[in-house]
């Protein structure tokens, strides 16, 4: 589903290489999980691939389902099927999550060919996905992300991602700012959606989330590259020892 | 005092061209305005109330040309039940217009507030217009006063079933257009007025307003499309005691616009919102310049005006709020920002306040930014295409704005004008 060759980044502003060569192929229907000290370069990861700017790839590819990556804008790529949960959503005052939404969905939808939702089938969607994420109807009318908490800024995006229904989708650091409660209830909105036809990639700090979202592959990035990658029992490994071991084992 | 050389022959250029219209009871107020107009002088750019905006051609003897815009929009407002009230080119057209008749108001034009013994327009005709002279000079609403050759006398006593709606329809490519309305507000009464339409190629309008205690008073204007025109508007308001005042306008093109907005809320509780939403393009000058005085108890004002600058447009808010001594429990809130859309663009704020009462609470504000890139990243990332991103964006800025528009349709059809303009220009 997503293929990254070689990839090296660095900063447009300044001549500083964060990316220095990440290799890295999701499969459909599958979770991959990316761990690494602070400064390795794994939110640079999700937002190269998502298309931020400030960013210039100076080798490799990343694709999607075949599509070249790199050469779209970030609504094409979302378009093509991308999703980024943010680790910070944006608060956009002035706009309403329901407007928000919809405008996502059938931009989404017109790029693709497909007709728009019309606003009674969408709100029937919306109401019965936010449902489950406990998202009630105050916040569906508020601004996007304007006065949410942490939890509910995450089941948010959570949200957005199951009505986008992408085909791959990149969790920068879900879990930061959650709770326990919050944390599982995030989780469970992102199982609901674990599909033979979708790939996960999780990027965390911690093993904690990886309880409740099972990863398949768990990949240690450090200083811009994968180091070492395992299944499941990685991240606990990283969880009890932390860093030191790996980083001296690949030194 | 003698006034520069430079105001006087200014001055004397302007009168010279202008004849004081006959007629009855205003006589007396329209000569004292005169002399007003004489003693002040008209405004030149070295006045300081006129530093950010040339007034030289609001001013000259010969009014500019302006192109009348040929644009494929339904008219404003047009799908509002609504009284119409149309001026051409600053001349009431009677045939255009609907027949001056709803239950709870009264409406007449002004040239016979004298012979139907309109009291109430006697005393506000021109009264409000002097009381705003202080402590900055209005010359141009003097001259307005002096020299309107028309215009509306409306007087609420009860709560219209619609909206009045002012319509100015520009003709004439040349035409100098001075119109002057007064309105009352009797208590417990309320209405809504509408405005809308360039209504001339160079147009100087005042208005004054005196709502009574309890009495509420909305108004909602847009300035039309025509990119030629320039335009002095004066807007002189009086509260009573737990009155209402809320005012919005929507300004889009117009190669020159000056509102000005002079408030004074005197009785306790009273309520004063003014706001305004302007999108400019290229050769586009908007000033707003307010001053709200609190002289009572317990009395709230809120100024909110958005200005959305590209390609070389310049916004311009001189806004001031003024607490008297003994004006306590004022809750004063003044907000002025820009959101420019290129590099070329300028905006010009200069925020006042003037506090003599000791337990009050007022804030202002002012910024000027571009689209925010992280809110624009965020939206593309959901697939939002890059132009519908900005537009969004753009119009949640303004946003703040519109909301002070209390109608929902109302302001429906605002946020339909700025959509429209937005998508002109992708």
């Amino acid at each position: 589903m997503l293929e990254i060759k070689n990839l090296h980044v660095q900063l447009e502003e300044e001549d500083k290489q964060i990316l220095k060569g990440v290799d890295l192929k999701v499969e459909a229907g599958k979770v991959h999980a990316i761990m690494g000290p602070n400064g390795s370069g794994k939110s640079t990861l999700s937002y190269v691939l998502s298309g931020k700017g400030g960013y210039e790839v100076t080798e490799g590819s990343a694709s999607l389902a075949g599509d070249d990556l790199l050469d779209m804008e970030p609504e094409e790529r979302a378009a093509a099927g991308l999703f980024l949960a943010f680790q910070y959503p944006v608060e956009i005052p002035g706009v309403g999550n329901m407007t928000f939404l919809r405008t996502a969905v059938n931009a989404q939808r017109k790029a693709r060919g497909e007709d728009e939702l019309s606003a009674a089938d969408f709100l029937k969607v919306v109401r019965a996905k936010a449902k489950t994420l406990k998202i009630d109807a105050d916040m569906l009318k508020r601004p996007v992300n304007v006065g949410f908490s942490g939890g509910e800024k995450k089941r948010n995006e959570i949200l957005q991602m199951a009505m986008l229904e992408p085909k791959m989708c990149i969790l920068d650091e879900t879990d930061s700012g959650l709770d326990v409660d919050a944390m599982k209830l995030v989780s469970e909105g992102v199982n609901a959606l674990r599909d033979a036809g979708r790939g996960f990639l999780v990027i965390t700090h911690y093993q904690r989330l990886l309880d409740h979202i099972k990863p398949d592959v768990v990949h240690i990035m450090a200083n811009g590259r994968i180091i070492k990658t395992g299944g499941p029992e990685l991240a606990l490994e990283v969880e009890q020892n932390g860093y030191a071991d790996i980083l001296a084992e690949v030194a | 005092m003698a006034l520069p050389e430079l105001k006087q022959s200014a001055t004397e250029a302007r009168l010279a061209t202008m004849e004081l219209p006959t007629g009855g009871c205003l006589k007396a107020a329209r000569q004292a305005a005169l002399s007003r107009v004489q003693t002040m002088g008209l405004p030149t750019r070295r006045d300081e109330y006129w530093k950010y905006t040339r007034p030289e051609t609001l001013v000259s003897a010969e009014a500019n040309t302006a192109a009348v815009f040929d644009h494929d929009e339904a008219p404003m407002f047009d799908g509002q039940d609504r009284l119409k009230i149309v001026f051409v080119d600053g001349v009431f057209d009677a045939e255009a217009s609907d027949e001056l008749a709803l239950e709870g108001v009264q409406i007449d034009r002004i040239e016979d507030i004298c012979c139907k013994d309109i009291h109430w327009a006697k005393d506000v005709y021109g009264v409000l217009e002097a009381r705003g002279q202080s402590p900055v000079e209005r010359p141009l609403a003097a001259l307005n006063t002096a020299f309107a050759a028309d215009g509306v006398a409306i007087h609420v006593t009860g709560t219209p079933s619609k909206p009045i709606n002012l319509i100015y329809i520009h003709a004439e490519e040349q035409s100098d257009a001075i119109l002057h309305h007064v309105i009352r507000v009797e208590p417990g009464a309320e209405a809504t007025i509408l405005e809308n339409g360039p209504a001339a190629s160079r147009f100087n309008k005042c208005v004054e307003i005196d709502v009574a205690d309890t009495g509420k008073l909305h108004l909602v204007r847009a300035q039309g499309r025509d990119h030629e025109r320039r335009a002095a508007t004066h807007l002189f308001a009086r509260l009573g005691a737990e009155s209402v005042f809320k005012s919005f306008t929507l300004t889009v093109n117009g190669v020159l616009t000056r509102n000005e907005a002079v408030i004074e809320l005197t009785g306790d509780d009273a309520i004063a919102h003014i706001a305004g939403a302007c999108v400019g393009d290229g050769e586009f000058h908007h000033d707003d310049t307010v001053f709200i005085t609190h002289d009572a108890v317990n009395c709230e004002s809120r100024q909110v005006f958005k200005k959305v600058l590209r390609n070389g447009a310049t916004g311009v808010f001189q806004g001031k709020i003024l607490v008297k001594d003994g004006a306590q429990k004022t809750d004063g809130y003044q907000i002025s920002q820009s959101l420019m859309l290129d590099e070329d663009s300028q905006f010009l704020a200069k925020p006042e306040l003037e506090i003599y009462a000791d337990d009050v609470a007022c804030s202002h504000g002012s910024t000027s930014g571009a689209i925010d890139e992280n809110a624009l990243f965020y939206l593309r990332a959901r697939g939002v295409p890059k132009e519908l991103a900005t537009d969004l964006l753009t119009l949640s800025f303004l946003a703040e704005a519109v909301e002070e528009i209390e109608s929902a349709e109302i302001a429906e059809d605002i946020n339909a004008r700025l959509e429209g303009w937005l998508a002109r220009r992708r």
